[in-house]
C-alpha cells in the first residue's frame, strides 16, 4: 500500500501514469475499429462487385 | 527488367509498403511492451524517490519521453508533408496523415503529466512561460493540421494546404527546445544534453532512456498501422487491395 501511496503523491503520479495508459489504449482500440469497419466495407463492395458480374 | 539486386523504388509503392509495415508492426509492438514493462518496473518499484522532490518526480518517466515525442513525430511530420508536397509522393502524403493523431496525443500527454507534476512542485497546475506556451502551440498545430485535413474534401489539396501548415509550424519546435535559454522561465533547463553528463543519477537516466526507446517503439507501431489503413481507404478500389482480399492475407 505503500507503493500506491506514492509517498501523499498518489493523485499526480498515478494521475500521470493512468492517463497515459487510458489514451494509449484509446488510440490503438479506435485504430482497430477504423481498420475493421473499412475492411467490412471493402468486403462487401467486393462482393456486390461480384454478383453484378455474375448477372 | 532485372529481377536481382535490391530495387529501392519498390519500398514507396503503396502495396509493398502494406505489406512490408504489415511485417514490421508485431515486431514494434512486442518492443513496445517488453520496454514499457522493464521501464514502468525501473521507474516505479526500483528507482528510489527523489530527494528533494519525493516520489513525485516519477511523473518525469512519462513527461520526458511524450515532450520529446511530440517534438520529434511534428518534425517528422513536417518533413514528410514536405517530401509530398514537392516531389507529390503518395507514400510521404499517408506518412505526414497517419504521424499527426499520435504527435497530438503526446504532446497533450506532455502538458498534462507536466501540470500534475508542476502542482506538487511549483505550486500550479499552469503559468503562461515560454516553455509551456510554447508546447501548447505545438498541440494547436496538430489539431489544426488535422482540422484542415478534415475540412477540405479534395484529397490533393487538403493535402497541399495541410503540409504547408505543417511546414511553417515547424519554426515553433527550436523555439520550444530553446525556450528555456531564451526566456525566464519556470520550466527547468534540460537535464540531458548532446554535450554534457546529464544532471541525474544513473539509475534514473537509464529508466528515462528505457521509457523514450518504449515511446519511439509505440509510435512506429502505430503510426504504421495507422499509415495501413489510410492507404487502404484511399486505394480501396485498386487490384492490390482486391488482391490481398481474396487471398486472405490482410
Amino acid at each position: 500500500m505503500e507503493f500506491l501511496a506514492m509517498g501523499g503523491y498518489w493523485p499526480y503520479v498515478w494521475g500521470s501514469y493512468l492517463v497515459m495508459a487510458g489514451l494509449l489504449l484509446v488510440e490503438m482500440i479506435q485504430l482497430r475499429y477504423r481498420r475493421r469497419s473499412l475492411m467490412g466495407w471493402i468486403k462487401r463492395m467486393a462482393r456486390i462487385r461480384a454478383q453484378e458480374e455474375t448477372q | 527488367m532485372s529481377e536481382r539486386g535490391i530495387q529501392w523504388f519498390r519500398f514507396t509503392a503503396p502495396a509493398n509498403f502494406y505489406d512490408l509495415a504489415g511485417r514490421l508492426i508485431p515486431w514494434f509492438a512486442a518492443l513496445t511492451i517488453a520496454l514499457f514493462a522493464a521501464g514502468l518496473y525501473l521507474g516505479l518499484v526500483v528507482a528510489p524517490p527523489d530527494y528533494q522532490q519525493g516520489d513525485s518526480y516519477r511523473i518525469i518517466y512519462i513527461h520526458v519521453p511524450t515532450a520529446w515525442m511530440g517534438m520529434f513525430l511534428y518534425v517528422l511530420m513536417a518533413i514528410y508533408a514536405a517530401i509530398g508536397l514537392i516531389w507529390r509522393i503518395k507514400m510521404a502524403e499517408v506518412m505526414a496523415k497517419a504521424i499527426a493523431p499520435t504527435g497530438a496525443l503526446f504532446t497533450f500527454l506532455a502538458l498534462w503529466t507536466g501540470a500534475l507534476w508542476g502542482r506538487p512542485t511549483w505550486g500550479v497546475y499552469w503559468v503562461w512561460d515560454a516553455r509551456l506556451t510554447s508546447m501548447l502551440l505545438l498541440l494547436f498545430l496538430y489539431l489544426g493540421y488535422m482540422a484542415l485535413h478534415a475540412a477540405i474534401d479534395d484529397r490533393q489539396r487538403a493535402s497541399n494546404a495541410s503540409a504547408v501548415l505543417a511546414m511553417v509550424g515547424v519554426v515553433n519546435v527550436p523555439i520550444i527546445y530553446f525556450s528555456v535559454h531564451w526566456w525566464n522561465t519556470l520550466h527547468q533547463g534540460a537535464s540531458i544534453t548532446v554535450t554534457d553528463a546529464p544532471t541525474m543519477a544513473m539509475i534514473m537516466f537509464v529508466t528515462l532512456m528505457i521509457m523514450v526507446l518504449a515511446a519511439w517503439m509505440y509510435s512506429i507501431a502505430v503510426v504504421l498501422a495507422r499509415a495501413r489503413v489510410e492507404l487502404l481507404e484511399r486505394e480501396r478500389n485498386a487490384r492490390w487491395v482486391q488482391e490481398r482480399l481474396e487471398g486472405g492475407k490482410t
